[in-house]
């Protein structure tokens, strides 16, 4: 029997196709991971300032301009983040609570704790 | 029955040497104010022994209320427990004076809890805000609201009793980045109005939450423009200075003032640069009382000593 030209492109199209499938479904995990990990890499673009034992920890940082910082309050007495020239105030962050400020602008920002101004620390956007 | 100590005249070294040599100390001392010259008269042990006379003010701080933390899951049950000291005492004290952080957060439930408790020693109370007390949204309203009548600016204000001017005042509102605490200028001129037309032998009792010398810098335990409040106070005869803040006993004597840190009724904290940070001491539970309490300030009549007693919780 003789098989015309036509369908055999057909059937060898077909298990491009085929293969091209199981290509993708074998690499989508994959890329899914490259994703998830771009993202992570995004959060820590943004970066996180711990507060432990009365420390703003790091206590300089520098970053680009449009990065977002958070502020996780870790003590077991309440603190505040302030900028010294109040572009930012959070509210009173008790144990485990946190306050993010976009730095939408270039410049140095000191900043401070209002219950304990001797904790300190500057965020530098450029 | 007074064992004589530092700040006596009648020892073989001068008062003043002695009070150059003397750094804040964190044990629980008597103090007596005689003829002006504050001198301590004892330790506790002696102190409890004596029978208070005359006139009898107490000082309580930091209860915190609200806080439940591992260091004192319940702050309203140890002020409980002092708060029944009090009413259990046989001379029923003046009043109490209050060194500031009532509350943890700030809360109306905490005040609350805190002016429900406080209310049961029937005793009238005389309160400065701590920076606990001041963390509500709109910065220390609901303090004012509750304990400011007839108070300035942010809280403070003097009153006279027995013959001695009492003066609260407060250091936590307006703290500037890397500072201390701040008294600020406009309290600083009240201080100075409110001192001038005093005789230097009126006898002065200030207090304030956080203290007005510096304590320990690192932990900002200190007051950035307390020397201009102690030095419009230099004047006077006997001046006798009570904070809270730092949750432990620390004394010190510098002429004719007398520097006192009272207890806390919550938690402890630890000594200057024994910790990380000053941050609530977790101690085991058995420990916990001895490390709380409150102080008695006994004043007699006259140019007659005025004592002040720490006592703990578990005495």
């Amino acid at each position: 029997m003789q098989i015309p030209i036509s369908q055999l492109r057909f059937a060898a199209a077909r298990l491009a196709l085929d293969r091209a499938l199981v290509v993708a479904l074998l690499l989508g995990p994959v890329i899914g991971a490259l994703l998830a990990f771009g993202a992570v890499a995004a959060q820590d673009a943004t970066d996180v300032i711990t507060i432990d034992n009365f420390t703003f920890s790091p206590k300089e940082l520098t970053v680009a301009v449009g990065t977002t910082i958070k502020w996780v309050n870790r003590d077991d007495i309440p603190h505040t983040v302030v900028e010294k020239q109040t572009t930012f105030r959070s509210r009173l962050l008790d144990t485990d609570d946190a306050y993010s400020y976009t730095f939408t602008s270039a410049g140095a920002f000191d900043y401070f704790c209002g219950l304990h101004p001797h904790m300190v620390g500057q965020i530098i956007a450029k | 029955m007074a064992k004589k100590g530092i700040g006596d005249h009648g020892q073989g070294i001068g008062r003043r040497e002695v009070l150059e040599c003397m750094v804040w100390a964190g044990t629980g001392v008597l103090w007596t104010v005689s003829g002006g010259v504050p001198h301590s008269v004892g330790l506790i042990g002696d102190a409890l022994a004596a029978e208070p006379a005359g006139f009898t003010f107490l000082q309580m701080s930091d209860s915190h209320i609200g806080f439940d933390k591992a260091a004192n899951p319940d702050a309203l049950g140890t002020l409980r427990e002092a708060v029944a000291k009090v009413k259990a005492m046989p001379v029923k004290p003046a009043f109490i004076i209050h060194t500031g952080d009532i509350t943890h957060l700030s809360k109306p439930a905490e005040f609350d809890n805190a002016d429900k408790v406080f209310g049961e020693t029937g005793v009238q109370i005389h309160y400065v805000p701590g920076e606990h007390d001041i963390i509500d949204e709109e910065r220390g309203k609901a303090y004012l609201e509750r304990y400011g009548k007839g108070s300035k600016g942010a809280g403070w204000y003097s009153y006279d009793d027995h013959g001695i001017h009492f003066i609260g005042l407060v250091n936590v509102v307006d703290l500037k980045g890397g500072g201390l605490g701040n008294l600020g200028a406009e309290q600083l001129a009240w201080l100075e109005a409110d001192l001038k037309d005093k005789s230097a032998s009126t006898p002065i009792v200030v207090f304030a939450h956080i203290p007005l010398q510096v304590i320990y810098k690192e932990w900002g335990w200190g007051t950035d423009d307390g020397t201009q409040a102690l030095a419009l106070l230099k004047r006077f005869g006997s001046v006798t200075v009570l904070n809270g803040h730092i949750h432990q006993l620390a004394q010190k004597v510098e002429g004719n003032m007398t520097f006192h840190t009272a207890l806390s009724t919550a938690f402890p904290q630890p000594a200057p640069g024994s910790a990380p940070s000053p941050g609530p001491m977790l101690v085991p539970a058995d420990k916990l009382r001895t490390l709380l309490g409150l102080s008695t300030v006994t004043v007699a009549q006259g140019n007659k000593p005025l004592a002040i007693i720490d006592k703990t919780l578990a005495g």
